[in-house]
């Protein structure tokens, strides 16, 4: 298990930090706004459209979209790798292209590919990473970065000798070496064990313990809906909704009732029509379908209905659709 | 000014060539050693002096460049190209560095890689011919600026390289032909007046016979005219390379 961040260590860098109502206040506040963002490539293809997104200080923010919906692409942008055809972003006020060197320095980048320098030593690599960032020497950061990532024992050894965990650790660590107030993670735990995803995340949750603000893109819902205080779902290159990851799955998620019938049924009476019913299992099983923002969730009548009707259920249990039937759901509608 | 960054990219350079010392110094100093041997002992025996100085040592300032030449191309081409091939450019990119601190860091560290063996080849040459140096700070200079220029050359064909192979391919088919018929070996007086005239259009003789000049006061061309051919290549690659950082060309889609 990695060692928790310390947030002490962190206190009193970057604007708002170590004074307690200036954190309240900016809570809400967007430190990453991205305002008409589009980016058309040499070829012709339209990787982002019209983007408008606004990061808000301290959060968890977990960008989903399938493969090639502009995730990696808006990232890019914001992080001064890819030019935007069109739009402005400002990174805690400060525009990234006229004021890249004070937006720069704020962020750190985990990307997605395991892109390392084969031939360095773990600690030259993330020392170099520091220096790159405009921040004098400081060993015992560095040292402790390590020694937060578990890579301490390896500080000596070169890149190409360390396993593909190491090596999504030791791209952390360089991100984190010069002590970012913003953490971009282009899919973290993409080919990672499951042990690892597990203490990748604590890492996160420390993270923003400590302030940092972070932003990940994931394929797996799972990690989105256990890391993230806020969800934006992207597609096609169009954000399609940002929403708070509760409220989000309060307003879209849909339950469900389902019983196990006593006696197998043919087919629903008429007098169930009006009901979002489902036969399934040879007719022993029916689902109901409803709301859960609705006012009345219709359970009572329905149930009332089906004493009138005759039909006997011996079980019964609901269940709530997940952030992944959300996902595949609004990126199906999406145009 | 992102001081620690251009001091971070130079250290980590220089220490790609600590790591490749083999490659970096001895191979240059041996292939160098062995054309002393050819050429100055083998062949310079049966070759009379040259413009009163013996053929051994007429040929080491033209050693010496075609090593700066083709060392600071590959040594620049080699350290952008490479983070490229990898991928680990992202860093660079999305660092608070500005471009012309990533130019004058990596091309510094070329250069100043590829200056270390020019004063090596230098002393090596000591060992087989006597060597004497008129003017030492005029030398000095042209060390510093072809490196630099070549360095920013190398650089540039480091971002316009797609593969290992176009890396070689400038250094290869165009430097070291070029450098070869541009007097490393021969006095263009030597050759017949249509292909002296022809030779002229070898922007490598310029900077040959100004570092000659530097060593033994002979040159092919004037120097003020080899000191202004260097510095004009030096602006037509500084040009290029604010070209590319200016468009992003290769670098950023």
């Amino acid at each position: 298990m990695w060692r928790r961040i310390n947030s002490a260590a962190r206190k009193g860098t970057g604007p708002g930090r170590g004074d307690p109502s200036a954190e309240r206040s900016g809570a809400r506040q967007a430190v990453i706004a991205v305002s008409n963002v589009s980016k058309a490539y040499a070829a012709g293809f339209k990787a982002l459209k019209n983007v408008n997104l606004d990061i808000r200080r301290g959060e968890i923010f977990a960008l989903l979209g399938p493969n090639g919906a502009g995730k990696t692409t808006l990232i890019s942008i914001v992080c001064g790798i890819v030019n935007a055809t069109e739009g402005n972003v400002l990174v805690d006020g400060h525009d990234i292209v006229a004021d890249y060197r004070a937006a720069r320095q704020l962020i750190g980048l985990v990307p997605q590919e395991l892109t390392t320098d084969a031939f360095e030593s773990v600690w030259a690599t993330v020392s170099f990473s520091r220096g790159l960032f405009g921040k004098s020497a400081n060993p015992a950061h560095i040292e402790k970065v390590l020694k937060d990532l578990s890579l301490w024992d390896k500080k000596d050894s070169k890149v190409m000798t360390l396993s593909g965990g190491m090596k999504r650790r030791l791209l952390i660590a360089k991100a984190l070496s010069h002590e970012p107030n913003i953490l971009f993670l282009d899919e973290p735990t993409a080919g990672v064990d499951v042990n690892l995803r597990r203490d990748m995340w604590q890492l996160v949750r420390s993270l923003r313990e400590a302030g940092v603000t972070i932003i990940l893109t994931t394929h797996y819902i799972d990690e989105a809906e256990e890391m993230a205080d806020r969800i934006g779902v992207i597609s096609k290159g169009e954000i399609i909704l940002v929403e708070d990851k509760i409220e989000l799955m309060q307003k879209l998620g849909k339950k469900h009732l389902t019983l196990q019938l006593q006696h197998p049924l043919v087919e629903l009476p008429a007098a169930l029509a009006a009901y979002d019913l489902q036969l399934a299992n040879g007719g022993t099983e029916l689902t109901y379908t409803y709301d859960t923002q609705s006012e009345r969730t219709g359970i009572v009548p329905l149930l009332d209905r089906l004493s009138d009707a005759g039909i006997v259920f011996k079980d019964l249990q609901t269940t709530q659709s997940s952030l992944e039937d959300i996902f595949v759901s609004l990126v199906k509608d999406a145009p | 000014m992102n001081v620690p960054a251009m001091r971070a990219i130079y250290k980590f350079e220089m220490a790609r060539t600590g790591r490749t010392l083999m490659q970096s110094i001895i191979s240059p100093v041996i292939s160098t050693s062995l054309y002393f041997v050819v050429f100055g002992a083998a062949i310079g025996a049966r070759i009379q002096q040259v413009e009163g100085i013996s053929y051994g040592a007429f040929i080491v300032p033209g050693l010496i460049m075609l090593s700066l030449l083709t060392q600071s191309i590959s040594n620049a081409s080699f350290g952008i190209y490479f983070p490229r091939f990898t991928g680990t450019i992202y860093e660079l990119l999305s660092a608070p560095v500005s471009y012309l601190e990533i130019v004058v860091s990596y091309v510094g560290a070329a250069a100043t890689k590829s200056m270390i063996l020019g004063i090596i080849i230098l002393a090596t040459a000591g060992l087989f011919v006597p060597l004497k140096i008129a003017h030492p700070v005029w030398m000095i200079v042209f060390l510093v600026l072809t490196a630099v220029t070549f360095s920013l050359f190398g650089f540039i064909i480091g971002i316009w390289a797609d593969g290992f192979e176009k890396l070689q391919l400038v250094p290869l088919l165009i430097v070291t032909p070029l450098t070869f018929l541009g007097g490393s070996f021969y006095s263009i007086d030597m050759l017949p007046p249509f292909w002296q005239t022809v030779t002229l259009f070898n922007p490598v003789v310029y900077l040959i016979s100004g570092f000659r000049w530097s060593f033994y006061e002979i040159a092919d061309v004037n120097v003020a005219v080899s000191l202004g051919m260097t510095a004009l290549f030096l602006t037509v690659f500084l040009a290029i390379v604010a070209w590319i950082f200016t468009t992003g060309y290769r670098l950023k889609a």
